[in-house]
Order: structure tokens, then C-alpha cells, then sequence
């Protein structure tokens, strides 16, 4: 076990991952020789060649295509997405052709491609450097999306989406890609998708959230119980899709109240989809309407970004007052 | 590293014989001027200049394959008339760009075709009856109905599934024509797509990333002169595609495609330049779309009068059927013989392909993941107390 942040621990995934697996070739925007420009891929070309890690030009639709026509000849590309929020012009590519090439050839081919992209607000990235998309991708059937909340998460389930044989994209909340650190195992191993982790015990209330949010709502339930004797149970959901449903559902039909914390816009975020599934399974257990804690639905701010954000203040006053609901 | 001298330096093309096939295009002062291969004229004489190799065997092998292209195409639009199946599109005029574009690769290349590239099943032995099942998108579909009619495919014959949406296939053949040169594979993939294409984004990117990791990737472009209603003026305002692949950095030629002479040895030499680790070319190959668009359209609404006349003229298939008979491979009779068995043979893989089957219900749930996750399981079920009795 080592002390690393995000950072680290996916450059050391990254590492063993190739070592191990000589399909595994991975490309994106400065991602060679430069290591990108978070250095997540730093010394990968040196160690294993320009072939299996090199600079493409600067096209997402691009990167997205020609990784989906190396996996149809039995590569396993990672492909890396400098920002989120320049994700767009690779859309189509995702929607249309990632997504659904299993269903849409009838189960004869399949593009288990794994796109790694940072996003996520707080860094004075401004509406370019900032967005959350998730939900714009979870309206996606074939696709598995996974949001590691710390090191240790982004270790196992980079391995884990490495392994998939569905596509995955792996969004990475460079927020807290140096500010967080935790123990990470030198060796290999999966966090499997689709098993949520209670981080902390609670009952009064619930607390949902993943990715850089998760930190949010951690502090704030600190703060709820040291200030105000508030007991909240703090779950990372890990992955969207596949979601664990189970663990959501037996924390609330527990605790009776829900609040779900996400950096994107309000409205049509995942936290609405939440919402609905907690409502149809968890009905005659709820002692208050699930609340969402989100970012407003306004494009991301430069200036005004922590008004913006649903940070920990702003989760405690919403969580004080859904408790006198 | 612009290879426009080098292409006109090793042009083949008779011009005299076929100054008609040079299509106006690009009236900007930039505008290159590039020369048209061609080697067939349009009665069937073969210019002295093409020392092609190609067994007679392959010759009346592409005849057959391109009578096929033309006889399904031809039925598939009656029977959507006729409501039996729900949508159809025809390569009428066009089917030396599939067939002769197939006949210049090796078995093992993989093809990533759009939708008017039938032949290159049947060059490949495609089962005309698994065709059927495709277009009446059954439970023996090779898609299990999940796609529209003329969205084919054939794994076991390296040819990639048709998508609807344009120019998503370029990329993915750039991909994987890099996979094959760094599994040091001595194969190509070619991909086929049409002139309207050429102004979306998939094309200049797949084109960008094939010429900068070199990889072995022959990118077809039938240029039909329509995409849709919208001819080529209001396309571009190159002079047609070649200027595109020049711009690129790779290898380009302009060839007549409704010449299979010229398009299979084309289609050879550029199989050879990308495997001597020249990185991809690209072939802009001049035919027309003699059909509609597909059964939604009416092209009356938008065509000149005399268009298509003057490109029945010019049919590929005439045309290599003429040569056939001066070559005296071929006959009046001969032809009527294949016809007849082409007709049979469709007619019976029609009706089994109306008698088969829909897809079975699970169709419907499975691969859209590896396995069916347990959220969607919950919504099979609910699928199959919709349905009793259904698998």
C-alpha cells in the first residue's frame, strides 16, 4: 500500500494494465509524450512504445471512431478525451456507434472501448473546463458509466473497465485528482461495476452522490453531526450505469429521506432519474419528498463557480430543512 | 508531401475514348484539374494501355455478381411497393464499385461498406438467401431485425455491418486498418461511402488519423453525383472529392467507376501501396445513381431530364458484358440463361424469407450489454407478461 492521489494511481493502472494486456493501446489529445495534460498517461509511451501510446490529432469524433474500429479487430483502445465538456463533437461516434454496436449487428461485433475523460467543476475552468455530462450519456442504453470518487476507486475500476466487454466511459472529477490521497494496493485488483459503497452509517437521512460531489457530501455530514446531531448515511454510488440499486433502495427504505448531490444542472440530471427509481421502489418508506441538491441550471460560471456549486454548505441548509419537512 | 504530380504522372487515362466521362466540377481558380482513369469505353472496348491479369473466371464472376446487385435491387423495390418489406435502396448504375472493388482485394481484407454496396457480398459468395433474410429483417437476419432492410453484413466474410448514419464507418476503418498494421497483418480494410458524405465530419477525420498513423486504408468514394436531391454543385466546391485526399497527404486517384478494369486495378494498386507502408488512398471513383435514393424518394422532382438516359449509356454492367462477347466469353444466349437462374433463385429465397419468422421477443433485450444486467431483466419480464406465449 502507498499514499498516491488520483493522478497516480491511474498512471501506476495504466502501467500494469499494459504490462499485462498487449491489446491495450491508448491515445488522445497530448496523451504520448507529454503524459496529457494532467499527466495521467505520463511515461507510457517510453515504457511500451509510440505505436501503443501516441499523440492523434485533435478531433474527438476522431478518437471515438478509430478506437471503436481497433476494438472491432480485437484492440482494447482506452481513448482519452482531453475535457468533458469537448466531448461533444465525439457524440454521434458514442450514441450511434459505441453504444449500440453489439445490438445493432446483431451480437457479431463489439466495441469494448474505454474513454477516460476529466470533467467536473471547481478548478476556475469556467463553462469550457468545467461541465458534468453524465446524464447526457446515461440516456444511452449500451453504455456503462463510471465515476471513481478517490484513488483507490480509480485504481479498481480503471482494471475493471479495462476488462469490460461493454464500453465504458470513465469520467474522472479532476477536482480532486491531486487534492484527495489514499491508500492504494501496489497490486492488481477489480472493484466490480455496479456495487455502491456505504461510506458512512447513518439514519436519519440519505445522502447520494458520486465523483468529486462525494467529498462535498461527506463534509457535510460531518458538519450535520457535529453541529446538529444529524446522522446521515453517505453512499458513493461508484458507477451510474450499472447502478446498484439495491443499496440505494435498503438506505432509504431505512432512513426515510433522500437527498441526491450532483455538480450538473438540475434539471434532467441523473439526480432526477434517481429520484423517480427511489420514488417507484421506496414509496411507503419515504417520510419526505426525495430532494435534489444540484448545480442551477444556468451554464457553468467563471466567477461566481461555489454560488454554482452544491457544495457542503448548501447540502447541510437543504438537508436542516428536508428534516423538518 | 503532395502526390498530385505523381498521380498525373502515372495516369492512365484514354482520353480519347472517354472524354465524356470528365465531369465539370470546381470552377475556382484553384480548382486542380485531375485526369480520370479509365479503360473500358462504353461499347466495351478495352484500351491497349490496361495490362490487367485478371482470369477470365473473375471476369464472368463479376458479370454474375453484378446481374445479382441488379436483379435483388430490382425485386427489393417491387416488394416494398408491394408492402412486403418496409424500405429499399438500389445501387442501380453503380455495381462495378462494389463488385470490382471487392474483386481487387484479398479475402481476408475487411470492408466497411455504406448501403449501395450489395455487390461486394455477392463477388464474396454472400448466400442470396441470407440476403432475403435481411431485408424482410427476420429472426434469420444476420442484424435479428434490429436494423432497416439493406443494412447487411458477413463476419465469416470480413464484410462489417451497414449503419445508417453517414460517414460513421470512416473512422472505424481507419482504426481498424491501424489494428491490422500494428498486428502486423498483411491485410486493408476499404471503406465505401458516397460524394454527400465527403462534407461530414467522420470523413476528414477518418481520412487525418489513417494518413498520420499510416494506416493500410483504401477509402472508396462512389461519387453518384446525388446525395439525395442535392447534387454535387451545392456539395462542394472542390473539384470533386481527389482534391480532399491530396490535401490529406496520401495517395489519390480518380477513376471511372463504371469501368471494372478500372476500378479492380485501382482498388489492387492502392491494396499494394498501403501494405508497402505508403499509408492509405484514396479513390474517388465517377459513377451516377441511376435509382432513387431509396423507395422514400423521387428523384423526378430534382433530376434534368436526359440524365439518366445518357448514363444508361454509359452501364457498367452493359458495358462489361459487351467486352465479354467481343472477348467471346460470353453470349445473347448465355445471358439469358443467367438471368433466368439469378430470377429463380431470388424468387425461391424471397418466399422462404416471407415465411420465416419474426425475431424472437428476447431479441429485443439481449446485447445491449455483454449480458442482460438485472434493471433490464426487470423490464424483460414485464416485456414478456406483455406478450404470453412469446420467447
Amino acid at each position: 500500500m502507498a499514499l498516491m492521489n488520483m493522478i497516480q494511481a491511474l498512471n501506476k493502472a495504466y502501467h500494469q494494465e499494459f504490462a499485462r494486456d498487449e491489446r491495450l493501446v491508448t491515445y488522445g489529445e497530448d496523451v504520448g509524450a507529454f503524459g496529457g495534460v494532467f499527466r495521467v498517461t505520463q511515461g507510457l509511451q517510453k515504457a511500451f512504445g509510440e505505436a501503443r501510446c501516441f499523440d492523434s490529432p485533435l478531433s474527438e469524433q476522431g478518437i471515438i471512431g478509430f478506437a471503436i474500429g481497433m476494438a472491432l479487430y480485437g484492440m482494447k483502445p482506452i481513448a482519452e478525451i482531453q475535457f468533458a465538456d469537448y466531448i461533444f463533437p465525439g457524440y454521434d461516434q458514442i450514441v450511434n456507434e459505441l453504444a449500440k454496436m453489439r445490438y445493432r449487428t446483431g451480437g457479431k461485433y463489439s466495441s469494448p472501448v474505454v474513454v477516460r475523460t476529466p470533467y467536473g467543476g471547481g478548478i476556475h475552468g469556467a463553462h469550457y473546463h468545467s461541465q458534468s455530462c453524465e446524464a447526457q450519456f446515461l440516456h444511452t442504453p449500451g453504455l456503462n458509466v463510471v465515476v471513481p470518487a478517490d484513488p483507490y476507486d480509480a485504481k479498481g475500476l480503471f482494471a475493471t473497465a479495462v476488462e469490460s466487454n461493454d464500453p465504458v466511459l470513465f469520467m474522472e472529477p479532476k477536482r480532486i485528482y491531486r487534492q484527495v490521497k489514499t491508500e492504494v494496493p501496489e497490486e492488481r485488483y477489480l472493484i466490480p461495476f455496479g456495487k455502491a459503497v456505504v461510506t458512512k452509517q447513518g439514519s436519519h437521512l440519505t445522502l447520494l452522490g458520486w465523483g468529486a460531489q462525494h467529498h462535498q457530501n461527506m463534509e457535510a455530514a460531518k458538519q450535520l453531526e457535529e453541529k446538529h446531531g444529524v446522522d446521515v448515511e453517505v453512499i458513493n454510488l461508484r458507477t451510474l450505469n450499472p447502478l446498484d440499486r439495491n443499496t440505494i433502495f435498503e438506505s432509504v427504505r431505512k432512513t426515510g429521506r433522500c437527498v441526491i448531490a450532483h455538480e450538473a444542472p438540475k434539471t434532467q440530471g441523473f439526480g432526477a432519474e434517481l429520484s423517480a427509481l427511489i420514488m417507484e421502489h421506496c414509496f411507503l418508506s419515504l417520510e419526505a419528498p426525495v430532494h435534489r441538491c444540484c448545480g442551477w441550471d444556468t451554464p457553468f460560471p467563471h466567477t461566481l463557480e461555489h454560488e454554482y456549486l452544491p457544495d457542503s454548505p448548501r447540502i447541510v441548509h437543504d438537508i436542516l430543512k428536508l428534516l423538518n419537512y | 508531401m503532395i502526390r498530385f504530380e505523381e498521380f498525373t504522372g502515372v495516369s492512365l487515362v484514354d482520353k480519347k475514348a472517354n472524354s465524356s466521362m470528365h465531369w465539370k466540377m470546381g470552377t475556382g481558380q484553384g480548382s486542380m484539374k485531375i485526369d480520370t482513369i479509365s479503360y473500358l469505353n462504353e461499347v466495351g472496348v478495352l484500351s491497349p494501355t490496361c495490362k490487367h491479369e485478371i482470369p477470365d473466371t473473375s471476369l464472368l464472376k463479376m458479370y454474375r455478381a453484378m446481374q445479382t446487385t441488379r436483379h435483388i435491387d430490382e425485386r427489393a423495390i417491387t416488394l416494398q411497393r408491394q408492402g412486403s418489406i418496409t424500405f429499399a435502396m438500389s445501387a442501380l448504375g453503380e455495381e462495378a464499385c462494389s463488385v470490382a472493388g471487392a474483386a481487387g482485394l484479398e479475402e481476408g481484407d475487411w470492408i466497411f461498406s455504406q448501403y449501395r454496396e450489395a455487390g461486394i457480398l455477392f463477388w464474396r459468395d454472400y448466400p442470396v438467401q441470407d440476403y432475403w433474410h435481411q431485408m424482410f429483417c427476420n429472426a434469420k437476419d444476420v442484424n435479428l431485425g434490429r436494423q432497416m432492410p439493406n443494412h447487411y453484413a458477413s463476419p465469416e466474410r470480413n464484410i462489417v455491418t451497414v449503419s445508417s448514419p453517414l460517414g460513421t464507418q470512416i473512422p472505424h476503418a481507419a482504426g481498424t486498418a491501424y489494428a491490422m498494421k500494428m498486428r502486423g497483418d498483411q491485410k486493408v480494410a476499404m471503406c465505401y461511402f458516397g460524394d454527400g458524405t465527403t462534407s461530414e465530419g467522420d470523413f476528414h477525420t477518418g481520412v487525418n488519423f489513417a494518413a498520420v498513423r499510416k494506416a493500410p486504408c483504401i477509402f472508396f468514394c462512389r461519387n453518384n453525383g446525388y446525395a439525395i436531391s442535392t447534387g454535387l454543385e451545392r456539395q462542394f466546391a472542390s473539384d470533386g472529392i481527389a482534391p480532399k485526399g491530396i490535401g490529406y497527404g496520401i495517395h489519390t486517384f480518380r477513376i471511372d467507376g463504371n469501368d471494372v478494369f478500372a476500378v479492380r486495378e485501382t482498388v489492387a494498386r492502392a491494396r499494394k501501396i498501403c501494405l508497402d507502408g505508403e499509408g492509405p488512398v484514396l479513390i474517388e471513383a465517377m459513377t451516377y445513381r441511376r435509382g432513387a435514393h431509396s423507395t422514400s424518394d423521387d428523384p423526378s422532382l430534382y433530376r434534368p431530364e436526359g440524365e439518366d438516359e445518357l448514363w444508361e449509356k454509359r452501364c457498367p454492367v452493359l458495358r462489361l458484358g459487351e467486352y465479354l462477347k467481343k472477348q467471346k466469353l460470353w453470349s445473347d444466349a448465355k445471358d439469358k440463361k443467367l438471368l433466368k437462374e439469378i430470377q429463380e433463385e431470388v424468387t425461391k429465397a424471397i418466399e422462404v424469407a416471407k415465411a420465416t419468422p419474426k425475431p424472437p421477443l428476447h431479441t429485443l433485450m439481449e446485447d445491449v450489454y455483454f449480458e442482460i444486467p438485472s434493471a433490464l431483466q426487470e423490464q424483460y419480464e414485464e416485456l414478456k407478461r406483455l406478450y404470453p406465449g412469446r420467447d
